[in-house]
């Protein structure tokens, strides 16, 4: 699993590109963690490369929810494949981040997110 | 026919368990997301045998067979670990999960949304996780 990370205005777009499964995900967390702790930039993650993702993986990003909501930052993904997005739903998390189809989407979506609050 | 692997209990074989069950299944037509989550369950059940009954010893092994009856497929997941039977786990919510900041304990909760059924036997030293998950075949 490779990570591309490329900051854009208040956004930090962060890519997954491969499998982020038990022996991969610990590289996500260090990602989302430091971004996280940052507090300044809002975190899209890319996933139209991410080919795979078990619960080491899914659990890097609920393990962060809380922190990421303290800090004001907000969490968006765009370009899933079904099969991921799937693995999503069928926990229900569909429902708690937010899951869009495109770049500009999750931009727009992390706008009206932060003009909510 | 019967569908067998081994791998030694090290997490970068996680990827061969997931490519065996992956190309058992598309031998018969079932749907990429079908397939998908099966791979994920098995995939699971492996990584918490791997990580928690073995330690991540890479000179200890699991097997791994497939079986199926018309469209119920069967998983077996075979070491001689110490056991822990999935099937009497009571899997937290994923909101506590997520409120606790917690990462563990969604693995568990996959292989029991996605599988019909989950049993455990032990059998001269062997213990056998079965999985079984009824497919879409092409009719």
């Amino acid at each position: 699993m490779e990570l591309d990370i490329l900051d854009e205005g208040h956004y930090r777009i962060i890519k997954i590109i491969g499998d982020l499964d038990a022996s991969s995900s610990i590289k996500l967390d260090d990602a989302i963690q430091q971004a996280v702790n940052l507090a300044k930039l809002h975190l899209l993650f890319d996933c139209t490369s991410l080919n795979y993702i078990s619960s080491p993986g899914i659990g890097v990003f609920t393990s962060r929810i809380e922190d990421a909501e303290e800090g004001g930052v907000k969490m968006v993904m765009f370009g899933m494949t079904e099969k991921v997005k799937n693995v999503f739903k069928i926990l229900g998390l569909d429902q708690l981040l937010p899951i869009v189809g495109t770049r500009e989407e999750a931009k727009r979506e992390i706008d009206d997110l932060h003009n909510q609050d | 026919m019967t569908y067998t692997t081994r791998i030694s209990c090290d997490k970068a074989n996680l990827k061969l368990v997931r490519d065996f069950v992956s190309d058992v299944l598309k031998g018969y037509s079932i749907p990429d997301t079908e397939v998908n989550l099966v791979v994920v369950a098995v995939d699971e059940v492996c990584s918490n045998l791997i990580i928690h009954a073995h330690n991540c010893n890479d000179q200890e092994s699991i097997d791994i067979e497939i079986s199926h009856n018309k469209s119920t497929f069967v998983f077996e997941i075979i070491d001689r670990g110490s056991v822990f039977d999935i099937s009497r786990y009571d899997a937290p919510s994923i909101d506590k999960i997520i409120k606790n900041k917690k990462m563990g304990g969604i693995g568990l909760i996959l292989v029991k949304k996605i599988m019909d059924k989950i049993q455990i036997e032990q059998n001269g030293g062997r213990n056998i996780c079965r999985l079984y998950k009824t497919l879409s075949l092409p009719s």
